[in-house]
């Protein structure tokens, strides 16, 4: 917006330069300054080359970089490199620091930044210095609001000289549109020039300190105006390797407003739609390797996403529900997880985790930039994996943030996470830069969660069993708690009348194998003597049943079973003497040494019988077995 | 486990005492002493994994909608429910309980604690809380979208045991597994939708099933739980209405075919009274119990227990019949004329309150039409078509009378009960669509016996053949068995074949029952309505996300404050995912707020103006499918808006929009039509886009024709935002201009 305000400030910037006749900083001259300012996205990004040459006697150690304030206060983003050196034999740049200084006796309209030079310049040298800068909310929409079919104009304000506390011997400034962009007006000035999509000022020779001289660009943007009011940055690290990260954004378009109806039919009318002001898509550049990929907002996923990957990078390009207007806002968020191994690396006995500050959307700006880091380590860990109990979780970032920490819960956390928060104002693109964050973790912590879901599942099972087995009747003498008893008494007891049934049914086996052995072997003693033992554990056996039919008799609730238990017993005992008369018989006949025939023939009908006992024994057992 | 043997029984029954008794838990018979499991043991480990299986198929059935679409609340209730727990589970209890909602039915409000049923809610958020105290940080909406199928699962088991209750436990395992996928019941309770339904069912088979019980071992305990299933089943939904009379209708049954007995005594005078005093505790139901016609039933059945109780006093003291019999003919006659009286009194005096539209709605069908639009103008009301009964039940529909016919051939008091359920639900659900949900588990249970005793016997038959060989020409247990088994040997191998075919053709049908439920959850009932999907012209899915488009962009670009005007459908919807005031909503308490908002949908555009003024309106939310062919739009609708205004504004006169009786929106529509509000704003600057490759502008998909009024201007309303397919149009209401 043009503000009223706005041109007060440059008034007031014209007086303070008028007043300003305070000596210079120092004896430093600017021989050349070259300014390039980029207008094709939505905020102002200025590349400046300074050659600074010492006049005067002193070496010094400081360079002073001034902006107008109203450029100032919106400044986002500011590098000083120095390269030392010309052309090829250039080397690599090296970023100086900065410091916003407020020096005495200066007028309040212009914005003081001091850079500590890499070393003192001493009289006679030379030293050139790149100058990044980005600046927010300097190109104001004008007229303010449009209507659908408008086309969306904005106006930049700059001094077509430079403005420094150094004298300037040579001096051009280039402004860079967007090509084909219509341009409705300009300040013309001496020596200005529009080539193509660049208007260009300059060169003016022999400046003095704080020259001024205010243009204004007035021209059309296609840039999306898209500007996070807020973003929120989750970044969460889980040491079965996954980097977690979940971004929630509240877009708005800072462009200009739109006035009246909003017609969908002349949106997506086909040969000509109209609504140039707004954008409709927003494109996320992720890492390389990106998974589980989900755009979603609070009343659920958001279908009109596309992503592409490839080795390099994964691009998300992603609609929001509806196209954003000027003054349009929406929420979002999108979320996708990386491979731990790409960004946490191992060094000095610590881990640190290397990883992007900003966010993946191009041409964004961020207003406030919230990044939440959470790493699962436990909370009170710090003391226990720590004992001097020094700071654990460290970070550096390449440019000044605000720190604090939280805790944070996660799915099974008990003592919650340690969570580093990093804000800042006014993110641009720029700052999309490395942050590296430092911590202590031992791998003894990983397996806590699963042994906490173990010992859970333990505990539960461990409840069951005792719920099953144990007796948790309130009463213990009343009548249906006695009968349950009672009932469980006579399973038990009917539980061991079978296992001896069992037994002597397997005796019984045992019985007609010897027989077999007899008819095989001949040997009628050893027979013998097997039946005798036979005989006398069968004897035991039902000395043993005595005791339980007597229980099972006595008790009321087993009246129903125990004819049947009886009856069982009763058939098992004939089928017992049956099987000892046949005995007998065959072990009779080999003595009298009778034909294989003859015996046969003496103990079919015993066999007849026995078989006809035994298959109703087994039939009892069977039905005192489905009780 | 079902490891504790009920007390009580152990004299009373002897033949299913076996059944009952030895069932010991499910550790024992894993123990490993004997590798060899007992044929008990084994029994109860099928029946354990059958029923997990069936929990789980229950559960995951239901995901269809979730892999579908995604994990959200559907249609149009479940909105209301999700913004009502979400405040819950943020506020606490107490905020819940005394809301007031300012951001519905604007500018009347609605108290919010005082006029919902707090059950589902209550439930939703319990989960929610044991899930964070198990350290499971879940969000709220993944535990509404999951709660449907949470209690569908749980629902299986109940019908598991209900089905054991009735019949066996063969019978009970079929219900569980007929009723987990039974498409009548899937339709309710499919992932995402988030209705009183969802738990309702469970409670309400609950209720049934513990009250059965309650009547088979005359146990104060289980009365006790029927009582509390039935405060659940009140907190939850209105159809608590069908339990409270169901129930003493059953009562009354058994003591006109003489089952009176001291069970029943005790069952139901336990689970009455104290069911009735608990739920008064929610205070939409309040002091319903005493007060309404609807509930007087359930009194006069209490009133006559006791009725019944002293008679027989009087009986074992009199010990003289013919005394006797003249004692309770008067007794009789007086009790009659005290309860007619005292009903009289009430009803006249206004301290009973008459019936309500909905349940006279239920008695006769066509009592809605005539009188009620508003309950009569929406789709689930309708009465039910027979397809519907056939897509719902497929083979349970033929299963049903032959459970019907096992259920008669062993009568006793839970057969009775569950063959009075099963009749009076189908009744219902013939007259509402909706309700065929309520029928759903006693159509399943019934359906489970017959299949059940079917297969029992088939496979008997069977089972003796297998064995006949083997045991040779030994005797059998019993002469009787012996000389059954003489007499099947002749026929034996036609009968054997005969059971294999029928078993045969009883599993193919319910494998077809099977994949018939699959299919029709997976096609049918797994749509949100929120996002419509549609196939393209090469057999794409297209997805149209237009009203969460709308309402999200309510919700971001309108003053916090904006007061959005549509008609009631989409009231919920607009407060939970718009989060802004609605006029009126799917609450239809207030039947003139409706008809307001009906009479300005219906006039001419200045008219409605000034009734848009005076209700604040700042946005109109009208919904359209004329360029997607989308049929359930606010012009289908209209109608309805017509009448329901046109009931308490006779200004609003239905023939005026009809052409012959016809209703039309092209050319030949009444004037009237095409000058409305609704029409306007549906069809504004409609008329220059092309639709449809070869057909004029301006036709209209849904309706297929031309419209009628293709040059539309509107004077106090502007277009604010068109979804991209056209479905939601939001207009802004302009100020009004300075006067001169």
């Amino acid at each position: 917006m043009l503000k009223q305000s706005s041109v007060v400030d440059v008034l007031l910037l014209l007086l303070a330069i008028a007043v300003l006749a305070t000596p210079a900083f120092s004896d430093l001259v600017l021989s050349k300054v070259e300014r390039r300012i980029d207008v094709t996205s939505q905020f102002a990004r200025v590349t400046k080359t300074l050659k600074v040459v010492n006049s005067g006697s002193e070496s010094v150690s400081e360079f002073t970089l001034t902006f107008p304030k109203f450029l100032g206060n919106n400044l986002a983003y500011l590098s000083v490199a120095h390269s030392e050196g010309k052309g090829k034999s250039k080397r690599p740049l090296v970023n100086l620091s900065v410091e916003a200084a407020n020096p005495k006796g200066m007028p309040d309209s212009i914005s003081f930044y001091t850079v500590a030079l890499p070393k003192p310049l001493s009289k006679g040298e030379t030293l050139t210095l790149e100058v990044v800068a980005a600046f927010t909310n300097v190109l104001q929409p004008f007229p303010e609001k449009i209507s659908q079919g408008d086309v969306h104009l904005v106006m930049l304000q700059e001094s077509a000289q430079y403005l420094s506390p150094y004298a300037v011997e040579s001096q051009s400034l280039s402004i860079k549109l967007l090509p084909n962009a219509r341009i409705e007006s300009y300040t013309n000035l001496e020596n200005t020039k529009l080539q193509g999509s660049e208007i260009k000022y300059g060169p003016y020779k022999n400046l003095p300190q704080y020259s001024y001289s205010p243009i204004v660009v007035h021209f059309e943007s296609k840039a999306a105006f898209a500007v996070a009011e807020k973003l929120v940055r989750e970044i969460e690290v889980s040491h079965w390797g996954n980097v977690q990260v979940t971004e929630h954004y509240n877009i708005v378009h800072r462009g200009a407003q739109l006035k009246g109806e909003f017609s969908r039919l002349e949106f997506q009318d086909r040969p000509n739609p109209r609504g140039a002001s707004a954008f409709r898509h927003l494109l996320a550049r992720l890492p390389p390797r990106a998974h589980s990929i989900y755009y979603r907002d609070d009343i659920g996923n958001i279908s009109t996403s596309q992503m592409q990957s490839d080795s390099k990078k994964t691009e998300l390009l992603i609609e929001p529900r509806f196209p954003l207007f000027g003054g349009w806002k929406t929420f979002f968020t999108i979320g996708y997880g990386l491979p731990l191994s790409d960004f946490l690396f191992a060094s000095e006995g610590k881990r640190f985790l290397d990883i992007s500050f900003g966010s993946p959307m191009l041409d964004l700006v961020t207003e406030h930039l919230i990044v939440q880091l959470r790493i699962d380590v436990d909370a009170d860990e710090d003391e226990v994996v720590l004992p001097e109990g020094s700071k654990d979780i460290s970070v550096i970032t390449p440019f000044a943030v605000k720190q604090s920490q939280e805790i944070k819960y996660s799915h099974l956390d008990i003592a919650g996470r340690p969570v580093v928060v990093l804000e800042k104002n006014n993110v641009v693109p720029d700052h999309n830069q490395k942050i590296q964050v430092y911590y202590k973790f031992s791998n003894i912590n990983l397996l806590s969660e699963p042994l906490m879901l173990i010992s859970g599942f333990f505990v539960l099972f461990i409840t069951c069993i005792i719920y099953t087995r144990a007796d948790f009747s309130i009463s213990k003498s009343s009548a249906a708690y006695l009968a349950k008893l009672q009932w469980d008494e006579v399973l038990a007891t009917l539980q061991e009348v079978q296992s001896i049934i069992q037994k002597c049914l397997a005796t019984h086996d045992k019985l007609e194998a010897s027989l077999r052995d007899l008819s095989r072997t001949g040997d009628i003693q050893t027979c013998k003597a097997a039946r005798k033992s036979y005989d006398s554990l069968l004897k035991d056996l039902s000395k043993e049943l005595k005791p339980l039919l007597a229980s099972l008799q006595s008790s009321p609730s087993a009246s129903q079973i125990s004819p049947k238990v009886e009856e069982l017993v009763a058939k098992e005992k004939e089928l017992q003497e049956k099987l000892m008369a046949k005995h007998t018989t065959v072990v009779e006949g080999y003595e009298k040494k009778s034909s294989g025939r003859d015996i046969e023939n003496r103990i079919a009908s015993q066999q007849q019988k026995i078989i006809a006992l035994r298959q109703d024994v087994e039939d009892l057992l069977e039905f005192i077995d489905e009780i | 486990m079902g490891g504790k043997p009920e007390p009580g029984n152990v004299s009373s029954k002897s033949e299913s005492m076996a059944a009952k008794k030895a069932s010991p838990d499910l550790l024992n018979s894993l123990s490993f002493k004997s590798l060899k499991l007992k044929t008990k043991q084994q029994e109860l480990l099928l029946r354990v994994s059958i029923l997990g299986l069936v929990y789980v198929l229950a559960f995951i059935a239901r995901l269809f909608s979730v892999l579908r679409y995604e994990s959200m609340i559907h249609e149009f209730d479940p909105y209301f429910n999700y913004r009502t727990t979400l405040f819950l589970t943020e506020k606490g209890f107490y905020e819940f309980w005394n809301w007031f909602d300012s951001e519905s039915w604007y500018p009347l409000g609605r108290i919010i604690g005082g006029t919902l049923y707090p059950g589902l809610m209550v439930t939703a958020a319990l989960i929610y809380w044991t899930l964070r105290f198990l350290r499971f940080f879940v969000h709220i909406r993944e535990v509404c979208v999951l709660t449907a199928p949470f209690f569908a699962s749980n629902t299986t088991v109940v019908a598991y045991f209900f089905g054991k209750e009735i019949w066996d436990t063969g019978a009970g395992l079929v219900a569980a597994a007929l009723i987990a996928i039974c498409p009548g019941y899937i339709s309710r309770s499919v992932a995402g939708s988030y209705d009183n339904e969802a738990v309702a069912i469970f409670a309400l088979l609950l209720t049934f099933y513990l009250f059965v019980k309650a009547v088979n071992t005359g146990s104060l305990s289980w009365a006790l739980g029927s009582a509390f299933g039935y405060f659940y089943m009140v907190s939850a939904w209105g159809g608590y209405v069908f339990i409270i009379n169901l129930i003493p209708l059953y009562v009354l049954v058994l003591l006109i075919t003489g089952r009176y007995s001291m069970r029943l005594y005790i069952a139901y005078n336990c689970m009455y009274i104290l069911g009735m005093l608990l739920a008064m505790q929610i205070r939409f139901v309040g002091f319903q119990h005493v007060q309404s016609g609807e509930h007087m039933g359930a009194m006069g059945v209490f009133l006559l227990m006791q009725v019944f109780y002293f008679l027989d006093w009087v009986k074992y003291q009199l010990n003289d019949t013919k005394l006797f019999q003249t004692f309770l003919r008067i007794t009789v006659t007086s009790a009659i004329l005290v309860g007619g009286v005292a009903l009289g009194v009430g009803t006249a005096s206004g301290y009973i309150s008459p019936w309500t539209g909905r349940f006279y709605s239920l008695l006769d069908p066509t009592y809605a039409k005539d009188h009620i639009p508003i309950i009569a103008s929406v789709s689930e009301h309708q009465p039910t078509a027979w397809s519907s009964f056939m897509f719902d039940y497929h083979i349970l529909l033929f299963l049903f009378p032959a459970g019907l016919y096992f259920c008669f051939k062993r009568l006793s008091d839970a057969t009775i009960f569950i063959v009075m359920y099963g009749l009076t639900s189908l009744y219902f659900a013939g007259v509402m669509v909706r309700l065929i949900l309520v029928a759903t588990p006693a159509v399943c249970l019934i359906s489970a016996i017959a299949v059940s005793a079917t297969v029992k016997n088939l496979t008997s038959l069977l089972r003796t053949k297998q064995k006949a060989p083997q045991s040779g020409s030994t005797k059998g247990l019993g002469s009787s068995k012996a000389s059954s088994k003489v007499l099947l040997d002749q026929s034996q191998p036609v009968q054997k074949n005969g059971a294999m075919a029928l078993l045969l053709g009883v599993f193919y049908l319910l494998s077809r029952y099977a994949i018939h439920c699959t299919w029709v959850t997976s096609e049918a009932y797994s749509s949100p309505s929120i996002v419509l999907a549609a196939r393209g012209a090469h057999g794409n899915r297209i997805i149209f996300d237009d009203y969460r488009e709308a309402y999200y962009w309510l919700r971001q670009n309108t003053p916090t404050d904006a007061k959005v005007m549509s008609w009631w459908d989409y009231g919920y919807q607009i407060t939970a995912m718009g989060n802004r005031t609605v006029i009126v909503d799917n609450n239809t308490w207030n039947n003139t707020h409706i008809a307001t908002v009906g009479r300005a949908m219906s006039s001419y555009e200045d008219e409605a103006y000034d009734i848009m003024r005076s209700l604040d309106v700042n946005y109109v939310l009208v919904v359209f499918g004329g360029v997607t062919g989308y049929s359930s739009d606010d012009i289908n609708k209209f109608l309805w808006m017509v009448r329901i205004g046109g009931g308490v504004f006779p200004v609003i006169k239905e023939p005026e929009y009809l052409v012959n009786g016809e209703f039309r929106v092209d050319k030949g529509a009444s004037p009237k039509m095409l000058n409305c509000l609704m029409y306007k704003l549906c069809y504004y600057r409609f008329g220059e886009l092309v639709t449809e490759y070869g057909k004029p502008s301006g036709y209209d998909r849904a309706r297929g024709v031309e419209i009628g009024n293709k040059d539309i201007k509107l004077e106090h309303l502007e277009e604010a935002y068109t979804t991209s397919n056209w479905i939601v149009r939001i207009y802004r209401v302009k100020p009004p201009t300075n006067r001169l």
